[in-house]
């Protein structure tokens, strides 16, 4: 489960020594935007040992610098022997900047004795490029779990304008939703940037959780409950899961093919989403009546 | 192995530390810290290991303390020493 990922500056101490408290399911520990190219050698130290010597209850995944930088490779030298659940790959445009990515973490694996393969790939689609090829990229390789939208990025490529009404990008979150779910993959929303506006980020959170995101970024700690409690299914969603399931185990028992339930016809996509709702209701610790 | 010259890591912010090393004829460790009294001894091994790892053997490694946690401390000291020309 991976509905909120917070981003943490790779060279601050102060906020790196927190990442286990700030309520995200995966932090994401920058080593690109946020690290100025002087310190990249310190902040791929940092985010190392605080790897190595913290216990951080939540997903860990290290944003790197792109595969068209001289910092890529170092990061991933440094960074793959402490196993992190996730390396998120900026600017990747087309399928061969994840395959390029994937030969090395194969290669750095195989160097240090480490089960290949076992660290997956998020591909940060942040180019009208990356957008047009988002299948490709999605679905390039075995490590590839995910897309993440990067609009800041993307809306300078585009020349236009980033707004909080995000028109300018409806395109590319629908593209990536089809992309990513058509490889089987997950997908996150871009990061609501202004820190101080309560209501749009949770208009934001709705919007892209109705698109079918399957989480959201975000730069703020103070973001990250208004994406959990957005991307969780509420408890009248996870009754109604239940009812879908009494329903058809019952109709199964019973010999029927198709049934209905209150007045509408239970079909499998309908059961697959009432599965995700308990599956993810129970990850949550959240049982059948909302008792946890 | 010896550092080459002088270099630099880290920040004088809260939870974090500054570390300054110089070549030098022999290995000297100077800390200043809030919390030298309690952990003065504890930061001063873990500078010692970080530098032993690095196959440093002698240099000036000045510590300024902010209240970092020690995995800082050694983050900083490693860069540092890279910096320096120094490490293995």
């Amino acid at each position: 489960m991976r509905r909120s990922l917070l981003f943490l500056p790779g060279n601050n101490p102060n906020m790196l020594i927190n990442a286990g408290c700030l309520g995200a399911d995966a932090v994401i520990f920058d080593l690109e935007d946020a690290v100025s190219p002087a310190e990249k050698d310190a902040a791929r130290i940092l985010v190392r040992n605080t790897m190595r010597y913290m216990d951080i209850p939540c997903e860990r995944v290290v944003r790197i610098n792109s595969v068209d930088t001289e910092y890529w490779r170092d990061d991933i030298d440094t960074i793959l022997p402490e196993r992190p659940d996730l390396i998120l790959l900026p600017k990747a445009a087309t399928s061969e900047d994840i395959l390029a990515l994937d030969r090395y973490m194969s290669e750095v694996e195989e160097k240090l004795g480490l089960e290949c393969g076992t660290v997956g790939i998020i591909a940060l689609i942040e180019t009208a490029l990356g957008v047009e090829n988002a299948f490709l990229i999605a679905s390039a390789c075995k490590r590839v779990k995910g897309l993440f939208l990067g609009a800041e990025d993307l809306t300078a490529d585009l020349q236009c304008k980033r707004t909080k009404e995000s028109r300018e990008i409806e395109y590319s979150r629908m593209r990536l939703v089809v992309a990513a779910r058509a490889a089987g993959v997950d997908v996150y929303d871009t990061p609501f940037t202004d820190v101080n506006d309560d209501e749009g980020i949770v208009v934001d959170t709705m919007l892209a959780k109705s698109l079918g995101f399957t989480g959201k970024a975000s730069i703020s700690p103070r973001h990250v409950d208004v994406i959990n409690d957005t991307f969780s299914p509420t408890i009248a969603e996870i009754d109604y899961a239940y009812e879908v399931i009494d329903a058809i185990t019952r109709a199964k028992a019973e010999g029927k093919g198709a049934i209905s339930l209150r007045g509408k016809m239970i079909d499998a996509p309908i059961v697959a989403r009432a599965e995700r709702i308990i599956a993810m209701a129970s990850a949550l610790g959240i049982e059948r009546g909302g008792v946890s | 192995m010896n550092i080459s010259r002088r270099a630099s890591a880290g920040t004088m912010e809260s939870s974090d530390a500054y570390i300054e090393i110089e070549p030098a004829s022999e290995l000297s460790i100077h800390i200043e810290s809030v919390v030298k009294k309690q952990f003065g001894d504890k930061i001063e091994s873990a500078v010692r290991e970080v530098l032993s790892d690095c196959g440093v053997e002698s240099a000036i490694v000045r510590v300024t303390d902010r209240g970092a946690l020690e995995c800082v401390i050694r983050a900083r000291v490693e860069t540092a020493v890279k910096r320096s020309g120094g490490g293995s």
